[in-house]
């Protein structure tokens, strides 16, 4: 019987890597077995969960060297009898999917926002033309190989029945000699992280308003974001600030947006939050199409009225 | 040694409208991947650096031999084009077999590189495949890349950190967007393009596809759209859905 095999170097994505191979396997006859590698605690929580588990432990093997890693997937593919790799849309899965696939010859799909299941086939959800569209797309190969975007899915709950097995591989190293690892420098805010966003957009006019929008994306628990030309034009935030295509895309329980018009560019970075409001001079703007809530009033007056008030 | 930078020609998608929830290609102008540039202009760099030879590799349609002499005007000093076969979707599979073959036919490759995604799909599949297909190693993700002699130390930023990385030549590198600002091509720069060499490969560009797409159309957004008078208001109706209480 063929098998899903799930991977990712983060426990948690793992996790929600399991939740994605049970929708799958649902109904269809697949098995679900799990990988983790050079990571005795993942293999342990993954048991924990119910799967049936194999580890890797090869001290050649590094997360660094991407090629290495493939090969070890690849290996365990084949003495599984795998027909669908699952790995997580981070960085490293995504780099991983590529050369993985390669390798076992499967097509691909990196960055799944959601899976349906119809008459067998694995239907994939992603955006494509920078999200200004959203496409359903499936794999007509064999083998598959498909990369989950994190938070897609919810963490598989435990359960019992789960198991440890040891998996052998046999790399060789590509020659990626890893020298320093570091935490990110400058302005580590994560605009993809937060709960809560207020988003500047050219409709604020004048910059001496920034320190209210703070104080009240302070009172708010909120981080503050921006569209691109407030960013890339007026200069008033550093790019990692920016939501929409050419920067982050974001999906917080609430995002507040203050005078965005609302292309497609932009939203593209903000539709998936739960509740949108658009505070905006104009009636017009396409923005307060796509909000739940819309308040149409002069930005210079409401911003320090706001503040005030929360 | 020669630098490969491999483009993927795509439409301009800050042109791209939405009619019935379908996208608008007619009339979009063709051009490269906003990261595809960041990659050319790493070569660029590493070019000067080096004294090296750049060369752009680029699948795409008719039009390419137009598009490419923006890559040939912002530094590249000659260019590979392999045409597609437009009858058919171009997946990953079949741009990495394609930008594989043609880069088999170039000889003394030092660094190959990537944007980590393209612009249209943002896939992010090809320099991996590619890499495996050369059976080279790779980094991705990379927001510097110093060429010392035979060697390369490259930093990788993932989500939480960054990873600084020292490889053997030839390697394949995908580059982050963040890892330069691509220069502006001058006027002479772009008079000159034209008369940089550039070759049409003859590769058989007909694979078939391993993916198929159902639909793809712009989602529909169906939001509460309520008109709230006053901020009181606003805050309230955030406050009774629980949306302020943190």
């Amino acid at each position: 019987m063929a098998a899903i095999l799930i991977y990712s170097d983060k426990t948690k994505l793992a996790l929600e890597l399991l939740s994605a191979a049970k929708l799958i396997a649902k109904n269809n006859g697949y098995t679900i077995k799990t990988l983790s590698i050079n990571d005795d605690d993942q293999a342990k929580e993954l048991a924990a969960k119910g799967a049936e588990t194999y580890k890797i432990i090869n001290p050649e093997l590094s997360l660094s060297d991407t090629a290495a890693m493939a090969a070890a997937l690849m290996q365990a593919a084949e003495k599984l009898d795998v027909a669908t790799v699952l790995l997580s849309s981070n960085r490293r899965g995504k780099e991983l999917a590529g050369r993985l696939a390669q390798a076992i010859n499967a097509g691909c799909l990196t960055d799944v926002k959601s899976i349906t299941m119809e008459n067998g086939n694995i239907q994939c959800v992603r955006n494509v033309w920078g999200g200004a569209t959203v496409a359903v797309q499936q794999i007509t190969s064999d083998k598959q190989v498909i990369a989950i975007s994190p938070k897609a899915f919810a963490t598989a709950d435990d359960e019992v029945g789960g198991s440890i097995n040891e998996c052998a591989v046999d790399i060789k190293p590509a020659g990626i000699k890893l020298i320093e690892t570091r935490g990110k420098a400058g302005d580590s805010v994560d605009i993809e992280a937060a709960e809560i966003l207020v988003v500047v957009g050219q409709g604020v006019e004048s910059q001496e308003n920034l320190p209210i929008i703070r104080e009240i994306a302070k009172k708010l628990g909120a981080e503050v974001a921006c569209s691109k030309p407030v960013a890339t034009d007026k200069k008033w935030f550093g790019e990692e600030r920016i939501v929409g295509l050419s920067g982050k895309i974001c999906k917080p329980e609430l995002a507040i947006i203050l005078g965005v018009s609302g292309q497609v560019q932009f939203t593209v970075g903000i539709r998936d939050a739960k509740t949108i409001v658009s505070i905006n001079n104009d009636e017009k703007a396409y923005m307060n199409q796509i909000a739940d809530y819309v308040l149409v009033a002069d930005l210079k007056e409401v911003i320090p009225e706001l503040v005030g008030k929360i | 040694m020669n630098i490969v930078v491999a483009m993927k020609q795509i439409p301009d998608l800050q042109q791209i409208r939405i009619r019935n929830r379908k996208p608008v290609l007619d009339d979009v102008a063709l051009t490269f991947g906003n990261i595809d540039k960041n990659a050319l202009e790493a070569g660029v760099q590493l070019k000067e650096a080096t004294g090296s030879n750049l060369i752009v590799v680029s699948v795409g349609s008719e039009a390419l031999e137009d598009t490419i002499k923006e890559a040939l005007a912002a530094g590249a000093d000659e260019a590979y084009m392999v045409l597609n076969d437009e009858t058919k979707e171009m997946d990953s599979s079949n741009s990495a077999r394609l930008i594989g073959e043609a880069i088999g036919k170039i000889d003394d490759v030092g660094i190959i590189l990537f944007g980590e995604g393209s612009g249209d799909s943002y896939s992010g599949q090809v320099g991996s495949r590619v890499a495996q297909i050369l059976g080279l190693p790779q980094v991705g993700y990379a927001k510097s890349i110093i060429i010392n002699g035979n060697s390369a130390i490259v930093t990788r930023s993932l989500e939480d950190c960054e990873e600084v990385l020292e490889a053997d030549l030839p390697i394949v590198v995908s580059v982050m967007a963040d890892i330069n600002e691509p220069r502006i091509p001058s006027v002479s720069q772009i008079l000159k393009a034209g008369r940089k060499p550039k070759e049409i490969m003859d590769l058989d560009a007909a694979g078939d596809s391993v993916l198929e797409t159902l639909s793809n159309l712009a989602p529909e957004m169906q939001r509460k759209q309520i008109e709230v008078e006053t901020i009181e208001k606003l805050l309230k109706v955030l406050d009774n859905e629980g949306l302020l209480r943190r």
